[in-house]
């Protein structure tokens, strides 16, 4: 049913539909009314779910692995300082093959403090193991949460996921959202069956040391298991275009991008802006497009590359910086077009909250056909 | 020995990681000198120091990290750290 609802709310709603049974979560700004929702439905015995109060995010994550190690599906939610706080868990849990979900609602990284958003928390754990998805508006925050499930639960994936939305921006917004109802989300999410599971019969451990004979070929599974992900995502999002009317089979989506000679890239809400400066531009004879990454982990590399095949000018929009070399998502596009002759600009934006209007997107676009690019955009240098 | 799924192992998996490789020097024991009293077996932090039939001493190699220890504490002075060439 179509409901005008926050952007938490939309989460938490579809995350109770999913029916996670542990769910362990430290509230931070702005991820903070998912999990007031959660507690409340719990609470409310809407939800059949044990919800664990922890003294931090290290705690919460913690509590996550060792409830889905014991075979229950599990959820968290965190963001910014809470995501770094549990950098050492992310990789025990990719390591470990548990697939939790876990939502972000993206926020800058301090110092300076700041809890407004850019995407510079997730994509610092982008070398975890853990699938990263990014949502445009937030019926797509929703419908991701599902396949982020049936992905993740995959016994040939067995990988957790970051489902990534901007803070505030998505996660304060009220919006149109079509919510399943439980029935619907239950045929196409069936209960978890995990892989093996902790078990006084059976004893197992998990997370064993491993020698230097060994390591490398852990690491090489997960990287594996990161690769097969692509597949199954295709098919869920498939699956899930056939059950609900929205496709979700592709790891990149074009925004008339067919004749452009401009393509902007971009990830998360920053893509409702760029396709609307693109209408105004296309009006006025422009030919600009936009190709939209959803899939962050597993990199959709040669998909873009098909995609921008035929484009001369690529525009990059990186909500992130890698400090001392350039944007994350910049970085990846340029390797995964190397040889192919188009010019590749990164464009660090809009990080810690700074708005993005239609007329910046243009003015970058202006950027990218004059050659100058892999700079900050908007730049205050009066205060430098 | 065949990766377990996400760094999983049943109980005792861990014997199939034969530590020895770790090693530098090697005790060797000498049992005529050995007064059996089994300081070095006590002492041992890897617990691999085992009484042999005719009542001395002797390491596992496979577990046996060469710290030393058995050595240094040995009061016949009839365990000797050798360099082991691998």
């Amino acid at each position: 049913m179509m409901e005008i609802m926050e952007g938490s709310r939309a989460v938490a709603e579809i995350v109770k539909r999913c029916r996670p049974q542990v769910i362990s979560a430290y509230p931070i700004t702005p991820q903070t009314h998912i999990v007031e929702a959660l507690a409340q439905m719990v609470a409310d015995c809407e939800l059949d779910a044990e919800y664990i109060t922890v003294e931090s995010e290290f705690s919460a994550l913690s509590a996550c692995l060792g409830a889905s190690a014991a075979g229950s599906r599990v959820y968290s939610a965190t963001t910014s300082q809470g995501l770094a706080l549990m950098f050492e868990v992310c990789f025990n849990v990719a390591g470990m093959r548990q697939p939790i979900v876990m939502t972000i609602a993206n926020r800058s990284l301090g110092a300076p403090l700041s809890i407004w958003n850019d995407q510079q928390d997730s994509i610092s754990l982008r070398d975890s193991g853990w699938l990263q998805f990014y949502a445009e508006d937030n019926q797509e925050i929703a419908d991701l949460h599902m396949i982020a499930y049936r992905v993740c639960e995959d016994h040939d994936v067995l990988l957790p996921a970051f489902v990534c939305f901007d803070g505030f921006i998505l996660s304060h917004t009220y919006e149109p959202v079509d919510l399943p109802s439980q029935e619907e989300v239950d045929a196409y999410l069936p209960a978890f069956t995990p892989y093996h599971r902790l078990d006084a019969e059976a004893p197992l451990s998990m997370g064993m040391y491993a020698t230097p004979e060994y390591y490398m070929e852990f690491r090489y599974e997960v990287d594996r298991a990161m690769h097969r992900a692509k597949e199954t995502f295709i098919r869920a999002g498939r699956e899930f275009g056939e059950q609900f009317g929205r496709d979700y089979s592709a790891f990149v989506e074009g925004y008339r991008l067919d004749d452009a000679d401009v393509a902007l890239v971009a990830m998360g809400s920053i893509c409702g802006t760029a396709k609307d400066a693109i209408d105004e531009m296309r009006d006025a004879g422009k030919k600009v497009g936009l190709l939209k990454i959803r899939t962050f982990r597993p990199f959709p590399g040669p998909e873009i590359a098909e995609a921008l095949k035929s484009v001369s000018t690529v525009a990059v929009l990186d909500k992130n910086i890698s400090l001392g070399s350039g944007g994350a998502v910049g970085t990846e596009v340029k390797a995964a077009l190397y040889g192919s002759g188009a010019a590749v600009y990164d464009y660090i934006i809009a990080l810690g909250g700074r708005d993005v209007r239609k007329r910046d997107i243009a003015a970058v676009v202006d950027l990218a056909e004059k050659g100058k690019g892999d700079l900050f955009y908007g730049l205050r240098t009066e205060v430098l | 020995m065949a990766l377990g799924v996400g760094c999983s192992a049943p109980p005792g998996r861990a014997l199939e990681n034969k530590t020895g490789a770790w090693r530098v020097f090697k005790p060797v024991f000498d049992p005529e000198t050995c007064n059996r009293c089994g300081t070095c077996a006590q002492v041992c932090p890897e617990g691999c120091i085992h009484e042999t039939e005719e009542g001395t001493f002797e390491p596992d190699l496979d577990y046996c990290k060469g710290c030393g220890i058995c050595e240094e504490v040995c009061p016949k002075e009839s365990i000797r750290m050798e360099k082991e060439e691998k």
